[in-house]
């Protein structure tokens, strides 16, 4: 062993120096958020809460074509159909199992009239599982409630897809 | 029968009143230390529950209290439920001679720095009893590095505290305190100090030697198998250990209770914050250490326990002694 190195070891000089830049640091500005009262900011293709929207006079978009049930690979919709008293095709059922799904958004990709989108709502959890199996009022009560946010997203989005 | 009642009463009264304020201590000390290391880290710690986050701990133990206590099947379930409370209970124990000022003190006992060493000696058998009574093998690896750890690194602390003693000439905790009252054992004896102060972050399992729970090969070491309150109270003896350490040291090293210069606004403040603000003081540097060091590999804390910390202390023993006497200074009673 080196004197120098000797000396180094034995008057613990590595150690001190750490520690002084441990006490330095620690009085410079955090590099995290302050979680619950500040966010972080989210991208327009962000994949969170499922919604489904309506059409400004308030008709569904939804109709119905299953796409986005045959395309999700966790399974976790459920769709059922029929024809309405004008000819068209409406959804009488549209479940989502959010514990099965695995947010891939190939559903919304799927969808040819922007029916079902993922938003920007992250912030979910429940306390119990069945809050977790959507409905279809759930997910057009979402679509109401978000429909601005999804809109601006969806046009932010619209010149990349 | 009146007067014994009276006495018994008046003994358990006083151990409430220093019973209450530590384990309140502990778990502001919790809180310190995630925050401290938060701090090192850049990051914001616990700061929601209470002002600045100060109310974590008490969160984190109703959490606790609630959670189910899962006993597994194939465990000595008398051992296993006597673990977490033999580790607390010793932890609480030693307290009792801990002198926080010339009269405060529950235990004014002429052994006092036996009894405290022979205490936080016997900690080592709640960990082996968790580690045993799990009945599986990531606890009982714990349990045995544990042990090993903490019966070598005891040795040095042993010696070093004979190098203390020698100055003092007394194992009363509160003559030691009062025969540093010109002079901090700090000065002397500040390579004892560093090596006590290393060797007591290997007794209370504190990293850079947190080897018995090294979560990236053990899981959690001798807690792996516990839950619930039993998990909590393995975690208050733990940090009520660490507190102890503290409080032994600025006993034997920082001048106890008293101030450190003896002039006028520093003799204003009361004897107890002394000990209070240095047990702090070393804590800080207990939760920064954490923060800058990595772990040790097993064999390099064998190596450093055994054939460096044991030849120095007991060297230096040897130096204590010849000086005192070659210059005539050991104490006499």
């Amino acid at each position: 062993m080196k004197i120098s190195r000797f000396i180094k070891t034995i008057l613990l000089l590595d150690f001190i120096s750490g520690l002084i830049i441990a006490i330095k640091e620690s009085f410079k500005s955090k590099k995290t958020l302050n979680y619950p009262f500040e966010k972080g900011k989210i991208s327009p293709r962000f994949r969170g809460e499922h919604a489904l929207r309506r059409y400004p006079n308030g008709e569904e978009r939804c109709i119905a074509c299953k796409l986005c049930e045959a395309v999700c690979p966790a399974q976790a919709i459920t769709i059922e159909s029929t024809e309405r008293e004008d000819g068209s095709r409406k959804t009488t059922r549209y479940d989502i199992d959010m514990l099965k799904c695995i947010y891939c958004g190939l559903c919304e990709e799927s969808c040819p009239v922007d029916a079902i989108v993922q938003g920007p709502n992250f912030e979910f959890s429940t306390e119990t599982r069945e809050e977790l199996y959507y409905n279809k009022e759930k997910l057009l009560d979402n679509g109401d409630r978000w429909e601005s946010i999804l809109a601006a997203n969806i046009k932010a989005d619209n010149p990349y897809r | 029968m009146i007067e014994n009642l009276n006495i018994l009463i008046n003994e358990i009264y006083k151990i409430f009143l220093l019973l209450i304020p530590i384990l309140t201590a502990v778990a502001m000390i919790v809180w310190l230390d995630r925050r401290v290391w938060a701090f090192v880290q850049k990051r914001r710690g616990p700061n929601v529950v209470g002002p600045f986050g100060l109310f974590q701990s008490l969160a984190d133990a109703l959490k606790y209290i609630f959670k189910e206590i899962i006993i597994p099947a194939s465990a000595n379930k008398i051992i296993f439920i006597l673990a977490p409370i033999v580790t607390m209970t010793l932890a609480l124990v030693a307290w009792a001679v801990i002198p926080f000022s010339e009269e405060i003190v529950i235990a004014d006992i002429n052994v006092g720095i036996l009894y405290l060493f022979a205490v936080s000696s016997l900690g080592v058998y709640g960990i082996i009893m968790g580690g045993w009574a799990s009945n599986s093998k990531y606890p009982f690896l714990g349990a045995i590095r544990s042990a090993a750890q903490m019966v070598s690194y005891e040795v040095s602390i042993g010696v070093i505290i004979i190098n203390v003693l020698l100055c003092v000439g007394s194992l009363n905790l509160t003559d030691i305190v009062l025969a540093q009252e010109n002079l901090w054992y700090i000065v002397p004896l500040f390579p004892m100090f560093v090596i006590f102060f290393i060797s007591a972050l290997a007794e209370t399992n504190r990293p850079p030697f947190d080897l018995p729970e090294a979560e990236a090969e053990l899981v959690a070491g001798y807690q792996t198998e516990y839950s619930g309150m039993m998990y909590a109270m393995f975690w208050l003896g733990e940090y009520a250990n660490i507190l102890l350490m503290c409080s032994m040291g600025s006993i034997l090293f920082l001048g106890g209770w008293l101030s450190p210069i003896d002039i006028y606004p520093f003799t204003l403040v009361p004897a107890p914050l002394w000990l209070i603000l240095k047990i702090l003081l070393l804590f800080i540097l207990f939760s920064l250490v954490k923060a800058i060091v990595p772990r040790y590999r097993y064999d390099q804390l064998m190596k450093l326990g055994w054939k460096i910390f044991l030849p120095l202390s007991l060297t230096w023993v040897v130096l204590t002694a010849s000086y005192l006497f070659y210059f005539n200074l050991l104490p006499v009673n």
